[in-house]
């Protein structure tokens, strides 16, 4: 296989909480690879540590409370980003990874036209005249799909609908042509329609740009839709990887399971077609208080003893080539337990 | 006074007027420009201060007299208001009108250029502290704490006397620079706020230096307070220059400001009283105006005050 562009291996990115009582280990021993060109989806419920993920690779995190313990590594182009000075993670910043935030409707700036917002980054990276930039920033109204971008260029933000900010949000990202394009739930806030629409704009700017995209999600539709491989995290680690295709045909980790059987589906099997849709009974626990052993294990229909009391490492389950799909799962030493209890 | 000069008076009030109502009219077409209207002492009290400005641009055409000439030198008597001087004349035998519109740019001047000064100062150390948080705001703030504990007329008085003439530009600059404190704590508190913001962060995502983000994304976000601030500064410094001036610290005579023309009166109060009066009502009229439109930039520029 090639090269990964980004090598992100044992991040560990603590909270020091409010009153000093404890420590929140929002992701706590993260590792995963991002290969060029590729779509890599990251997915898990609110609270599990993707965006914390995502803004620890540009070391966006507020310090204080936040920092990435030492011994942490997130390798991009060789070198480590979290030893760089920040004069250099600037130069990387918004020029060779890019990010696009969750929220349309504030994450641009209200009293900045949106022209001058996309010409921003070419400004600061590429030193062009503020002309060549206003020229640059239609030419990226128009990639990302808005009608008459000469005039929509000096409109403000308030004056667009939220799937046009979002095509805002995605030119000013891709303005320089990143490398990596890390999308912090690019669709959450916008409606089905205008979702597939996103989607599809960037499936489509990553093949002309061959840029690798990091999808963060808690949508199972959309990675199924666009990732090539997929990370699931559960309570600040990873707990399961493997190629999309896979991992939809053989999920095996239970907190994977759990959430595909919580996607609605129009060809819901009898069983389940008493018109209750599956949920995973319980919550996330608090990132402060992650229960000892299996992290999923009070929320898991199949735990037994080994599953509270140890806690499970990354076990390689791949049919195929080594290494492609693994698991943080104790079911996958003892299969049969699995069938033990049906999956509800 | 001729009738050249009441001609002159005549046309800058109604050039003010004439200004008030254009910006009255464009105002309109906005909702913030609405809210600023709607308070009723917002209108007269930008008249007011259309008035003295034009006045003070226009003196040479609105004044009969240089403001140091010394219209009756061998008697040196006080003039009652009169025909030929409409506010009297000062125990000099100079013409209070001549010095009142002569005073007001000096007065006016140092006001806005030393208001400039302090909002300057405190934008730029309150956006740095709420910016960089931590020791840097810890020291910054520490630093306000103690220049608001210090008596600031006492502390202008002390320098100022060190000095034998000072020039206007040391006075503006001492005035600005002991008057930011307030301003500082106020930007540094929204600030704080707004740096944390989506918009902040995407920008630090596209790479911009911290000087980029606080200047072009954090302050401009802040403005609202930071006008408010400074359009109520103008009215406190005004008053500090004329507590000065009065104090015979401010201003050196024989130019005039408001301040020291008071200073020149206030012992002929009882036969003279014209003499103090005016440039005292000059100086009430333009604070109370400035902090009408204070308040209304207030209510004007906070969204939350849309009322149906």
């Amino acid at each position: 296989m090639t090269e990964p562009l980004l090598r992100v291996r044992d991040l560990k990115t603590y909270f020091v909480t409010e009153h000093g009582s404890g420590t929140a280990r929002a992701v706590d021993g993260v590792s995963f690879d991002l290969y060029p060109g590729e779509t890599l989806g990251l997915v898990g419920e609110s609270g599990c540590g993707k965006t914390v993920t995502s803004l620890s690779v540009l070391r966006l995190i507020p310090e204080p409370p936040g920092h990435i313990r030492p011994g942490s590594f997130i390798e991009f182009a060789g070198r480590n980003l979290l030893t760089l000075p920040p004069r250099e993670l600037r130069a990387i910043r918004g020029n060779q990874i890019a990010m696009i935030f969750q929220e349309p409707m504030t994450s641009l700036n209200p009293v900045f036209t949106v022209g001058d917002q996309i010409a921003e980054a070419a400004i600061v990276h590429q030193r062009l005249s503020r002309r060549a930039a206003r020229a640059r920033a239609i030419e990226m109204l128009k990639l990302v799909g808005i009608p008459d971008p000469a005039q929509r260029v000096d409109h403000y933000p308030h004056q667009m609908s939220g799937g046009m900010r979002q095509r805002v949000m995605i030119a000013m990202a891709l303005v320089c042509h990143p490398k990596v394009l890390i999308a912090d739930e690019p669709t959450t806030a916008l409606d089905v329609t205008i979702q597939a629409q996103i989607l599809e704009l960037l499936e489509r700017l990553q093949a002309e740009l061959g840029m690798a995209v990091m999808l963060i999600t808690h949508d199972l539709g959309v990675v199924a839709g666009s990732a090539d491989r997929v990370v699931v995290m559960y309570a600040g680690q990873v707990v399961e990887q493997a190629p999309t295709p896979d991992l939809f045909a053989r999920p095996l980790h239970p907190y994977t399971d759990g959430l595909l059987a919580s996607v609605p589906r129009l060809d819901a099997p009898p069983a389940r077609a008493r018109g209750r849709l599956h949920a995973i009974p319980g919550q996330v626990p608090a990132a402060s208080d992650w229960p000892g052993g299996c992290r999923f294990h009070p929320r898991c229909p199949y735990a037994w003893d080994r599953c509270r009391d140890e806690e499970p490492p990354l076990l390689d389950a791949s049919t195929g080539e080594p290494g492609i799909h693994s698991v943080r799962c104790w079911l996958l030493t003892e299969p049969q337990r699995r069938t033990a209890r049906p999956v509800p | 006074m001729t009738v050249w000069n009441w001609l002159a008076v005549g046309g800058a009030a109604v050039l003010a007027l004439v200004l008030v109502a254009e910006i009255r009219r464009r105002a309109a077409t906005g909702p913030t420009g609405r809210r600023f209207f709607r308070h009723p002492t917002a209108a007269p009290a930008l008249f007011v201060l259309a008035f003295f400005v034009t006045v003070a641009l226009a003196a040479p055409l609105v004044t009969p007299y240089r403001p140091y000439f010394q219209i009756d030198i061998t008697r040196l008597a006080n003039h009652a208001p009169s025909e030929q001087n409409p506010l009297g004349t000062d125990p000099f035998g100079r013409d209070v009108w001549s010095r009142l519109v002569y005073g007001a740019r000096i007065s006016l001047g140092i006001g806005a250029l030393a208001m400039l000064v302090a909002v300057t100062t405190g934008v730029v150390v309150g956006g740095v502290a709420g910016y960089f948080r931590r020791w840097v705001d810890a020291t910054l703030m520490r630093l306000v704490d103690v220049g608001l504990a210090m008596p600031r007329m006492f502390m202008l008085l002390m320098v100022v006397a060190l000095w034998e003439h000072v020039p206007l530009a040391v006075l503006v600059l001492l005035i600005g620079l002991t008057g930011w404190f307030g301003t500082s704590r106020l930007v540094r508190a929204e600030v704080l706020s707004v740096r944390e913001r989506e918009f902040v962060a995407a920008a630090r995502a596209l790479g911009a230096e911290p000087a980029r983000v606080i200047f072009r994304h954090v302050l401009p976000n802040a403005a609202a307070p930071i006008i408010v601030s400074a359009a109520l500064g103008i009215g406190n410094v005004m008053l500090l220059e004329a507590g000065l001036s009065f104090l015979g610290m401010g201003v050196p005579s024989p130019a005039p400001s408001w301040g020291n023309m008071i200073a020149d009166c206030w012992q002929k109060m009882a036969v003279a009283p014209w003499c103090a009066t005016f440039p005292g009502l000059a100086i009430s009229l333009v604070v109370m105006a400035l902090n009408a439109v204070g308040d209304a930039l207030r209510d004007a520029l906070d969204p939350r005050k849309e009322v149906a």
